[in-house]
């Protein structure tokens, strides 16, 4: 049980390994969905986190088990993070049987009730009153739950969001909002899409606490998203989280990415890839050596190669299920 | 005269109504730049620049709701929505805001806005991006529904949608955009609430709407083999609707297939039905009438239950010959 990276979370070694295969399995994982997507083996749309792997394996590894999440439409890594296993999330983008919907949802729509995850959304800004519902359950129920709702920073500028965080504010509700600031919404760059000079101000108008983070910053991620949830289980209300970072692909499939420049692409991808990052901070700290970095990549790799094939593997969604599930029996 | 595809259609029109009229103006999502999420507006921003191809933030509520404030006082906005779906974020502004305002007023206001908006299945991106809801708009008393199938219809309805004085709800389907037709340069108007008979038949009337049209004529290709010669009645305008196009030709065929993506149940088949049997066209059917349309269940990811979930050609052609051994 050594911890050579003093945290507030009292991660391990161990843990803060696991996390780093977890960062690896998002990076993987969503390549690999790009090349599928290319190759023609998967249909519909996805959106890739290739980039913004800390926010979502350092929020999540924060998380219980019972705690809620609720995804965005970017939400591979999300869902990764909070323990949704690969093999049945690349089933559902094969829409198989084996698949977290079923074949029903497709990759804007992979949800896991049993590791807590209320689902991902294809309505920007959808999530947010859903993980205030979670936290007014935890509370009504005197559950020590907290619920933490992704979303893109784009996403602030709905209703939903605004109606949201002014709920959960008023009621104290064991609610974090976690904004992953990818810095575009679509080709909308945040500077021309609001005139806060931080998304995390925002939280000034409804009375709570509101934090801006380097996103790319494992740890900062970690320690950050550790106070907020231990605040929200303590039942002193919710925090908005602002957490800088980038997409390094394009929004989905078809994106000819006009709205930025290439050196603005490479700055990110060179300079602050939180996967480099995280290892390097690791390797000076003595969390794990080169060797053992490179085991650990490895087998997350695996893990994705083994996901593609449990698969293709699986059997194929029958049509007779379509008219399954529409209502409860 | 030239083909060009539906989304070059849309975007000619709203070109050269820009072009022509200042107070005409577009708002939404990514429509700058990007040129909107299938390329409508693609090289607009250049032409117009961002002051009247404005790319707004994520907020449909707003947008519409801005359409509304300016269509009010003396513009002619053009807002889309990205997705159809998305309409229930805009809805209060359009049906409690846009649609009633002229007649609360008592006719002081008007509010000359188009809502342009992608709709319908066949991406694979599942529940919440694969709606076909215009009938929820077709439903409200003070909106003109348009669903227009094909290139050249888009642009003349287009046209006439933004010179008209009311709010009118455009609704394209995404794989429509990639469709082309003969389609005349310049403005030209197509009256709202003029039907079109997209072939001419004797035995079955089939009334279509939207990507619909495109399969009852691919049917209709089929079952000309078979001697069976289906009328293909596309209504364009939902509301108003012209009804009297549809009652004739049932009137000559004397018997009616319907065929709508959007889900079966209190669709706007429903509507159409009841057009038929509540009018004088009703004496004339020699068969029951029936409706093909949307499963009544979420549009489903995997691609073959997508295919299921809406009619299909070799079902209209199915309808078609069943129907015949009625004689
Ligand atoms: C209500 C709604 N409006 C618009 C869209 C289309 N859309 C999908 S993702 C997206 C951009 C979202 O940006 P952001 O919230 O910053 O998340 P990011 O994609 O950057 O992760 C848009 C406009 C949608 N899915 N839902």
């Amino acid at each position: 049980m050594t911890i050579s990276i003093p945290n507030s979370a009292g991660l391990t070694d161990e843990d803060l390994k696991n996390i780093y295969r977890v960062m690896w399995e998002i990076r993987f994982f969503d390549e690999k969905v790009d090349q599928l997507f290319a190759q023609g083996l998967i249909h519909g749309t996805t959106h890739l986190a290739v980039g913004q792997e800390a926010t979502a394996a350092g929020s999540g590894a924060v998380l219980r088990k019972t705690d809620w999440i609720t995804a965005t439409h970017r939400g591979h890594g999300q869902t990764i993070a909070k323990g949704t296993d690969v093999n049945a999330m690349m089933a559902e983008l094969f829409g198989r049987t084996t698949g977290t919907n079923k074949g029903k949802g497709g990759s804007m729509h992979i949800a896991d009730l049993d590791t807590g995850n209320l689902g991902a959304n294809g309505i920007v800004g959808g999530g947010f009153p859903i993980a205030v519902g979670a936290g007014l359950t935890a509370k009504m129920k005197g559950w020590n739950r907290v619920a933490l709702a992704y979303a893109g920073d784009g996403s602030t500028n709905e209703g939903s969001f605004h109606e949201a965080v002014n709920l959960a504010a008023i009621w104290d509700l064991p609610v974090i909002f976690f904004i992953e600031n990818n810095q575009y919404g679509m080709s909308g760059s945040v500077k021309k899409m609001t005139r806060v000079k931080q998304l995390s101000d925002r939280a000034q108008a409804y009375g709570i606490e509101g934090v801006t983070i380097d996103g790319n910053d494992l740890m900062s991620v970690i320690e950050t998203t550790h106070q907020a949830v231990e605040k929200a289980r303590r039942g002193e209300g919710p925090t908005l989280i602002e957490a800088l970072t980038y997409r390094w692909k394009g929004h989905s499939k078809s994106d000819a990415k006009k709205y930025r420049t290439k050196e603005e692409e490479e700055n990110w991808r060179k300079e602050k890839d939180p996967i480099r990052r995280a290892k390097d901070r690791f390797i000076a700290a003595g969390v794990f050596t080169e060797e053992e970095a490179d085991e650990i990549r490895k087998k997350a790799k695996q893990a994705i190669e083994d996901a593609v094939k449990f698969g293709e593997k699986s059997p194929v969604v029958a049509v007779e299920t379509m008219y399954e599930d529409v209502y409860a029996e | 005269m030239r083909e060009i595809t539906y989304a070059d259609a849309v975007r000619e029109a709203l070109s050269e109504a820009m072009r022509e009229n200042e107070e005409v103006f577009m708002l939404g999502e990514d429509i700058g730049v990007y040129g909107g999420a299938f390329g409508v507006s693609r090289g607009m921003v250049e032409e117009f620049g961002e002051e009247r191809i404005r790319s707004t933030p994520i907020s449909e509520s707003a947008i519409a709701g801005t359409a509304v404030g300016a269509a009010m006082t003396g513009m002619r906005p053009i807002f889309e929505l990205q997705f159809s779906d998305f309409i229930t974020i805009a809805l209060d502004q359009i049906v409690n805001q846009a649609a009633k305002i002229r007649y609360m007023y008592g006719g002081k206001a008007k509010i000359p806005l188009v809502m342009r908006t992608p709709g319908g299945s066949g991406t694979g991106a599942a529940a919440q991006h694969s709606q076909s809801l215009e009938n929820w708009t077709a439903h409200i008393p003070g909106l003109k529904v348009i669903q227009p199938a094909t290139a050249y219809d888009a642009k003349g309805l287009l046209h006439a949608a933004i010179i008209d004085d009311n709010p009118v709800m455009f609704y394209e389907h995404k794989l429509c955009y990639r469709t082309t037709s003969d389609v005349p340069e310049g403005k030209y108007v197509i009256p709202i609430g003029v039907a079109d008979i997209k072939k001419v038949g004797t035995d079955i009337t089939v009334i279509a709407t939207g990507i619909m049209v495109h399969k009852a004529l691919e049917a209709a290709e089929v079952l000309s083999k078979e001697d069976i010669n289906i009328e293909v009645v596309d209504p364009r305008t939902l509301v108003p609707l012209d009804k009297e196009t549809i009652i004739q030709s049932v009137i000559k065929t004397g018997k009616a297939v319907i065929v709508t993506e959007a889900v079966k149940r209190s669709g706007f088949s429903a509507e159409l039905a009841s057009v038929i049997v509540e009018n004088e066209s009703f004496d004339f059917l020699d068969a029951p009438l029936v409706r093909l349309a949307g499963a009544e269940i979420p549009m489903p990811y995997h691609p073959e239950l997508e295919k299921k979930a809406v009619p299909q050609v070799e079902n209209i052609v199915e309808a078609c010959r069943n129907l015949m051994s009625h004689n």
